[in-house]
Order: C-alpha cells, then structure tokens, then sequence
C-alpha cells in the first residue's frame, strides 16, 4: 500500500540512473556586498562553486561549522536568496525558469524548508492546527473541504509521531515540548506532499535525548513517504546517523563528499578529519587536539586563489597557497575531496610544475 | 590534587511560588566539590540542573527560592548570606560563565570597559594595573589583546564565550560555576573551548561545575558526574564509572541517545517521552513512566539514592545492594 512497498521490487539504483536528478546545483555561487558605505567593493562569498546532486528518495547531509555557507546553501535552494551565478534544477528544470505564482507555489510546496528554532518558527498565537490547515488551502487544491483538510492535517501530525492527531491539533505552541514543536515543523512540511524537505539544524536547539526521535522521524518520512532531505548541521555524527552522502563545506567550498560510511571511515580532507575528531565520543579515547582546532574559520571576503583551510592545516604545502583545490575523484566510487595533498589532481601537478 | 571541600551543599530544596502553590525545582540536592575538582551537572531541559546552579551563585530571583538547606563555600552559608557580602564574594572567589554570551555581555560597551567595571567594584587598581591584568587574562584564553576595544557583536561566538571566560578569571577565584557555556557552538568550537577550559583549570586551579545536556561532552573532562531528572538527582558518582556502568535507566538511557561515529551503526531510540511536569509529578519513581525497566513497585514507591559500589543510584533496582557489598 505505501511506496515503499512498490518500490521495493525495483533496484534503487536503476531508478536513480534512469532519471535525473531531483535537484541538482551547477557551479553555484551566493556573494554578498559587505563594509560600510555605497561605494564598498568588498565581496564575502558565502558559497562558492558548489554543485551538488539530491536523489529522489536520499537523504543527504551538509556538514560545516557556522560560517562555512550551509545555511547559505539550504536559503538559496528555498530561493530566499538569488544566486550570484550558477544555476539550481530541480527535476531537470531551472529554478530561473520558473515564472508566475503558480510555478513558485508548487515549487515552493515540492521543496519546503524546516527551521533550526521551533521556538521562534511557530506563532504563538495560533493554535497548531492553523499553520498546517494554511498551508493546505494553499497548495493542496485537490482537498475540497476543511474535512478532507482536517482529515489530512491529522494524518500528517501522526506521521511524526504525534497522537493523538486530532488532541495535538487543538493545542497551542506553549503547550510543547521542543521536539514536539520541531516534529509541527516536520508536519507542516509534509503537509503539502514535498518531493525534498531542506532541513536546516533542525535538531540542534534540542535536548541530545529526543534529537534522535526527530532524526528517526527523518528517516521514516523518507521510508514511507518517500521525501528526499537535504541535513544541514554541524554535528557528523548524526549526518552518519540518518544520511546517505554527506558533503562537508568549509568557506563556501565543498571540500568533500561521498556517501556517508566511505568519507566517515576513510575521510582525506583534513577538515573533515577535524571534525570527526572534535565528535565527543565517549565510547573512544581522547585524541589528542591540534592547533587548526584552535583556529577560527575564515571570513571568506574577496578571497584570492589558494585552499580556504590552509592556514588550519598541518598538510599545507606550497600550492595550496596559489590554486584553489577542485573535487578529485578517489579511490572508492563516488567519493570525492579537494585537496592538493590527500586528493592530487591535474590542477595540483599543473601548480608544483610551476613553483 | 583534589583535596579539601571547596563547595558542600546540603538538602538543597528550592521551589517556585506560583498561584496553586509551591511547585519544587531541586529536591534535597547535595553535592561536594572539592578544590580543583571538575563536576559535571546533567540532565534534560526542566530537570532542574540549572536552577540548582542558579541556587548554588544565589542568582535565583522570585517566584525562585531556596526553600531549606544550605551552600557552604569556604566553610560559610551562602543561602543566609547578604547580598553585600554577596558582592566581595562574587567575581572574586566564585564567578559564573552563562549559557549566551551574546546575552550575558554588554552590547553597548567594549570588552575591556566590562572587565574594569568588574575589577573596579573589588579593587582599586590603576588604569595601567587594569589594563594589565585584562591583557593576561585574554592571552590566557587565547584571544589577541586588541579585542579589548572591540564590542561583543564584533567577536565571533566561539570568541565571546572566550571573553566570557577570561572574565570570570580576572582574580582567579576557586570556583567557575559554568551553565551551557558551550551549546550555542558547533562542534569544533566546542571541542576546543573545552580543552581550553581543562588546560586553565589544571594550570590555576579552579573548581568547575559545568552543567549541560549533553553528556557525551563532559566525558573526558569531568571528574565527577551528577545527573539529574525531574530535580532530583538520580546518579552521582566517578565520572568513568558512571560512563562505563551506569547503575540508573536514565543514565543508561541519556549515553544511548547519541549516534557514534564508530563502530556499526545500531537503531537508536533515545529516551521516549518527555520529563514530567515539576507541579504534577508522577507516583513513586518520577522516571518511571519513561522507563524501560520498570516494576510494579516504582509505580508506588519512591526510591531513595542507594550506594552501589563507588557512585549513588536512585532506582529500587540497587535498593539493598549496599548490604550485599
């Protein structure tokens, strides 16, 4: 009865290599005008260059500490902000494409956005049920009445785990708990029959206790409804709970990606060797922290050629002061980095020749 | 190094006032800290872990009050004492570092004008002693001096915890009570402020409370763990031991709820349900709703902190083990 089962039949890779993509970003850059002052040239370039592909029924991760662009990355997808240059598709069409209210409605109600703050992001005054009831008058025409309407805003309630629907429906914010509250945000999203929830810290304002509820509520979503997510978050040992690629940013750049058991077990970033460090993992031994975990991350403003992470990293070496690094395929599939040390590419062997 | 009792805090109760009557946040809460030691307060959201904090500073502001019990520090009962004596104390032997720096700094002044009023309200130093000892303390916490002169939103999040901290070390007092200071974070920044925080601690010597939810984070830093439900503490012991044998379900549940980056990926569950209402509390064993291992007799009896072996567990589980061992 649900997708799932028949889908199942189907290899999922076969499905993956017949379409294309759900969503998929090429060269995708955001700047943004910084300093004071009309005449300021000053550019921060929040993202750079970044392209990157979303499967339809994938959960994918975006790791990066605050700065790297990630939240940059989920508003320019949610097209809060327009894009500096590059370009964003969505089911093989381009976001520029699209005119009128109707086509930004229904790609407004395919690709919904969660928020990290379910304090702020619910309004106080309403009662639960007016925020999803709102969004399906909006973008579900074929519900007729407010009963088949009240009749889908509890189906979607209890699909995150909240009973019983039509009891929670009546209640107000203050009468939550945080994850309650951040599950009426997973809601609201399903409500409109999303094909890619962007998710952007979703659980991070929560308790570590009930963070993992809301993470599996992600991964039911994905099972029964068949929603792809794009994780946005900074802690990668919760992306390699739910996800199945994982990208890590630093400074607008991707610098690595791969799915998500190949990059955690053979990471060749050094950030993203740092990250997994910082983990606090009390299961392992202390590892003994290095001087780039000091460090603070880069504001990325008019930045000139070179890798963002050289001044954090023990690797550095000449030619990461001159050519920025580009994703290198390496050994295992699809697992990428740009990196001149760990990831030696054309570009790199191009510079040393040079020095 | 840990040696004599810096902190004792006994049968500490502190209530809320509301309309229906005094609802309790804290519930004869003790706790020993000893000189230099680190201990660790955790707990959900609403288990009371930073009202106890708040008791222990006497911050607590109506409807908060301490209702019984005392905090002994250095020997004297903060609970009775004045807010004037209050003030010689504060700053100086004991300072807390709160949970939002970006809230808890003065946005309108520079960093350097915040640590001098600080200092002014002890000492009368120089303008030159001030700007001495405001130099050290941020070099100790790593942070160039000429952030002095800059104004908290100029700092980055990571930096004004940092500014924070060096604050609350400007006269090196025995105690740092710390609420959260690491949640607004992420986790490299974390990582790295809490090493920072080890290293000062060994090289000065403070003691540190350090409350927060996320437990996986003190592991490797505490010296000893206190975790706290529905503002009663329910585990207290050796930070290792706890980790390694946790003696109370909710412990158990609370190390349980994190995914690790190693080893196979397992289903987690987390604890299911929420911490109950302090003004409704369930019978017998306030966990006992959320309990994977509940009997019969938790639905009645209200368990009592039983020793086992070398921590304290407030689950009937344990009761009378202290006669076995």
């Amino acid at each position: 009865m649900s997708p799932t089962t028949e889908n199942a039949a189907v290899p999922e890779a076969a499905v993956a290599a017949a379409k294309p993509p759900l969503l998929e970003t090429v060269h995708l850059s955001r700047h943004f005008r910084v300093g004071g002052g009309l005449l300021s040239r000053a550019h921060l370039h929040a993202v750079d260059d970044v392209s990157m592909t979303i499967r339809e029924r994938e959960i994918v991760a975006l790791v990066g500490e605050s700065g790297s662009g990630k939240s940059t990355m989920a508003r320019l997808l949610a097209q809060v902000y327009k894009p500096t240059s590059g370009e964003i598709r969505f089911q093989g069409r381009s976001l520029a494409d699209l005119h009128g209210r109707r086509d930004q409605l229904r790609y407004r109600s395919d690709v919904p956005m969660v928020f990290q703050d379910p304090f702020a992001s619910l309004n106080p005054v309403y009662k639960v049920a007016h925020g999803i009831m709102r969004g399906l008058k909006l973008h579900r025409p074929d519900l007729k009445d407010a009963e088949q309407r009240h009749a889908e805003a509890v189906r979607v309630v209890e699909a995150v785990g909240l009973r019983p629907g039509a009891e929670i429906l009546e209640r107000y914010p203050y009468e939550m708990s945080g994850g309650q509250r951040q599950r009426i945000g997973f809601a609201q999203a399903l409500a409109y029959r999303p094909k890619l929830i962007l998710a952007d810290e979703p659980v991070s304002m929560l308790d570590v206790s009930i963070r993992i509820g809301l993470l599996n509520v992600m991964a039911q979503l994905r099972e029964k409804e068949g929603v792809s997510f794009l994780y946005i978050t900074h802690d990668i040992a919760s992306a390699r709970y739910v996800s199945d690629r994982v990208m890590v940013m630093y400074g607008g750049h991707v610098v690595e990606s791969g799915p998500t058991e190949t990059v955690l077990a053979d990471p060749q970033h050094p950030y993203t060797q740092l990250l997994l460090e910082a983990v606090p993992d009390p299961r392992a031994p202390l590892t003994v922290t290095t001087e780039a975990a000091r460090a603070e991350p880069p504001a990325v403003i008019d930045p000139k050629p070179g890798c963002r992470f050289r001044a954090r990293c023990p690797l550095a070496v000449d030619a990461c002061d001159q050519v920025t690094p580009v994703l290198q395929p390496l050994a295992a599939p699809d697992h990428q980095a740009a990196c001149h040390v760990n990831a030696p590419g054309p570009s790199a062997s191009a510079a040393s020749a040079v020095s | 190094m840990p040696s004599s009792t810096l902190l004792e805090v006994r049968d500490l109760r502190v209530v809320y006032d509301s309309p229906r009557g005094p609802v309790e946040a804290c519930s004869a809460v003790n706790l020993d800290v000893r000189d230099g030691e680190f201990v660790g307060v955790v707990g959900e959201s609403g288990c009371g872990k930073s009202t106890l904090l708040f008791a222990i500073a006497q911050l607590l502001s109506p409807p908060a009050r301490v209702a019984e019990g005392t905090v002994g520090f250095h020997g004297r009962n903060l609970v009775t004492m004045t807010e004037k004596e209050l003030n010689a104390l504060r700053w100086k032997d004991y300072s807390v570092v709160m949970q939002s720096a970006m809230n808890a700094l003065n946005p309108v002044t520079s960093i350097g004008a915040q640590f001098k009023d600080a200092i002014a309200a002890h000492e009368s130093w120089s303008r030159q002693q001030i700007q001495e000892r405001s130099v050290e303390v941020m070099r100790l916490v790593g942070i160039d001096p000429i952030h002095l002169r800059s104004f908290p939103h100029q700092l980055s999040g990571g930096m004004r915890q940092r500014a924070m901290i060096a604050m609350a070390l400007l006269f090196t007092p025995d105690l740092i009570i710390m609420d959260e200071p690491t949640s607004a974070l992420d986790v490299v920044a974390q990582r790295s402020l809490m090493v920072q925080i080890k290293e000062l601690q060994q090289l000065l010597g403070f003691a540190v409370i350090f409350v927060t939810h996320d437990m996986s984070l003190v592991s490797h830093f505490s010296d000893r763990l206190l975790v706290m439900y529905a503002g009663q503490v329910v585990e207290a012991g050796p930070t290792r031991t706890v980790f390694d044998s946790p003696s109370h379900p909710y412990s158990e549940g609370l190390l349980n709820a994190f995914p690790s980056i190693r080893g196979p990926k397992v289903p987690l569950t987390g604890i299911p349900g929420a911490p109950p209402n302090l003004a409704d509390l369930p019978s017998g064993c306030r966990f006992h709703p959320r309990c994977p291992k509940v009997m019969d007799r938790c639905h009645t009896e209200a368990p009592e902190l039983y020793p086992v072996g070398e921590v304290l567990s407030r689950c009937l589980l344990h009761q009378g083990s202290e006669a076995a061992s």
